[in-house]
């Protein structure tokens, strides 16, 4: 073990050794190895999530034919600072009526939810918090956290916008878990586990080669998840004023803001390591994890990208539609995606690998073609229809 | 006292007190939250006595759609959500029997267990309790037969809860 290939065990160990020399018990100085693991480890996120918030600036006035923040520092770099010492500096206002204890939870809860996903998520092949055997039934777990609070912001406010901005949200969210947890499902099949880490070693071919629909389902049931547009329903700032965490003011609302963002890096990383392969890039990873964290967040990143890109270029879809969308199109095509899929790993088990691969892909094909098909039958269909009566209508008019 | 015992205590008071403010507090939505961290607290026993899995279907299941739901019902029924009426009906005494003599059943039952005084045996190395668990629920000499009549009930469930709602045009 040295520092090039191992260096948080390089450290850790050191750590440990320095403190039992100091006269502290193994378990306690292993203990506090650990705290100052996870605390290195959030204060980066803070770092990044800091930064994040001057991409997505910068990303979506780009979008928008705008220059985005250019007057702080280079590039506007130092903008999110200032940011944040606004933020700090406002007046922190509780609304009256407001539940004082669970209004102010809410939104620790938030962060809180999207902070312990990077418990499971594997940097390197030996840098990770916990292999857990179920790492991706934990990102389901970690959602529910997210929604509850999202109910409790909406609740405690004691104001009708933020209420039903929560109402909806919730509606979306749980509605949306059903198809993700299926497509979370598909990875797990290929690899055979549910561990982030066996995931991303199984993944000598990306799943998205195995999976393409797999990896579409799973974006946006993940863009739902976080409630971005064009699944925004929490917030929709044009009918709700700005949704649930209307009431929130100064850095409590930077809670909520600075978490959505960093909640949907972190689900452009989890798209990353289960379609894209992780920290893997043609064996590179093996050199040094100072090569594979770079690796997982550009993969993170172009995830993120590609939620942002979809966020600026979509309008917001009526929240019958998108119930709709999720329970008659995307919860049985996530099914029927995951019944073809085990299907064809048991008849394919023995195969070759480029087989399996074929098998998989040609699975796929059938499946988003027969879809496909079946949606333009429908689409003809209700057009017929609308026309038809029309039509009629202009008769009943001429007459 | 090893730490986890220590630990053990800590989310045992934890639990229990969020189950006694669940009946206690006037305010139905704070009753759900305090059930929600009681539910919690039954995950990380799980967890304690690594039951991974079930630590995390406890939250997914329990938290992310049982208690949210008990949530959306109390909020979409109640026109006021303090509840102003009496805590306890008439029928008080008769539950705190019974709920005493449930406790010193058990209680009395555990004491003669000699299970109760043993530390639970270490898991030997490479041992996969998920894929255990996996493979004992389709093996058909363990509990694939309760597994399946599960499924069949759910589904009879969600079955009857469409015609419920299904819309006669």
């Amino acid at each position: 073990m040295n520092f090039w290939t191992d260096p948080l065990k390089l450290a850790a160990d050191w750590l440990v050794g320095l403190l039992v020399g100091w006269g502290v018990a193994q378990g306690i100085a292993v203990g506090i190895a650990a705290f100052l693991g996870i605390l290195l480890l959030i204060a980066l996120l803070m770092v990044v999530d800091v930064l994040l918030v001057w991409v997505e600036r910068k990303v979506v006035a780009r979008f928008q034919d705008r220059l985005g923040p250019n007057r702080l520092g280079p590039w506007g770099l130092i903008q999110p600072f200032a940011d944040i010492i606004k933020l700090l500096i406002k007046e922190d206002i509780t609304p009256a009526n407001a539940d004082r204890v669970v209004y102010n939870l809410a939104p620790i809860l938030s962060m809180m939810s999207v902070l312990i996903l990077w418990a499971v998520v594997p940097l390197a092949p030996s840098m990770l918090g916990v292999d857990l055997n179920i790492g991706v039934l934990y990102l389901i777990a970690a959602g529910a956290i997210g929604t509850l609070s999202i109910i409790m912001a909406g609740w405690s406010s004691n104001n009708k916008y933020a209420l039903l901005g929560a109402f909806r949200q919730v509606a979306v969210l749980v509605s949306f878990e059903i198809p993700m947890v299926a497509v979370l499902l598909i990875p797990t099949i290929f690899a055979g586990s549910m561990g982030m880490n066996a995931i991303i070693q199984a993944q000598d071919i990306w799943y998205v080669v195995l999976s393409p629909l797999g990896a579409i389902i799973f974006i946006i049931a993940a863009i739902a998840e976080l409630g971005r547009a064009p699944f925004d329903m929490g917030e929709a700032e044009s009918e709700l004023v700005s949704g649930y965490n209307v009431e929130y003011s100064g850095m409590k609302f930077g809670m909520f803001y600075a978490g959505e963002l960093l909640h949907a890096f972190t689900f452009g990383g989890f798209w990353g390591i289960l379609f894209f392969g992780g920290y893997r890039f043609f064996g590179l990873e093996q050199i040094s994890p100072f090569l594979s964290i770079p690796i997982l967040l550009t993969k993170a990143m172009i995830g993120y990208w590609i939620i942002m890109w979809v966020k600026y270029t979509m309008m917001r879809i009526r929240i019958d539609h998108m119930l709709a969308f999720n329970w008659k199109f995307l919860t049985p095509l996530a099914f029927v995606l995951l019944m073809v899929t085990a299907l064809m790993n048991a008849l394919l088990q023995r195969a070759s690998p480029w087989l399996y691969a074929a098998g998989m892909l040609l699975s796929n094909i059938v499946v988003g073609w027969v879809i496909l098909e079946i949606m333009r039958r429908f689409s003809r269909g209700e057009r017929a229809r609308v026309e038809d009566a029309y039509q009629a209508r202009m008769e009943t008019a001429r007459h | 006292m090893t730490s986890a015992q220590i630990i053990f205590i800590i989310v045992a008071f934890f639990t229990l007190g969020s189950g006694v403010m669940v009946v206690g507090t006037g305010n139905l939505i704070h009753a759900a939250l305090w059930l929600v961290s009681t539910l919690f607290g039954v995950a990380v026993m799980y967890a304690l006595l690594n039951a991974n899995f079930l630590a995390v279907i406890q939250v997914v299941v329990y938290i992310g759609a049982i208690a949210i739901l008990f949530i959306f019902a109390v909020m979409l029924t109640r026109k006021e959500i303090r509840d102003q009426g009496p805590q306890l009906n008439k029928g008080w005494w008769l539950s705190a029997l019974l709920a005493v003599l449930v406790f010193s059943g058990l209680a009395a039952m555990l004491w003669g267990w000699e299970g109760m005084s043993r530390t639970a045996a270490e898991f030997p190395s490479g041992f996969d309790s998920m894929s255990e668990l996996g493979t004992a629920l389709i093996s058909p000499n363990a509990y694939v037969l309760p597994f399946e009549v599960a499924s069949v009930l759910l589904l009879a469930a969600l079955i009857g809860a469409v015609y419920i709602a299904f819309n006669r045009k």
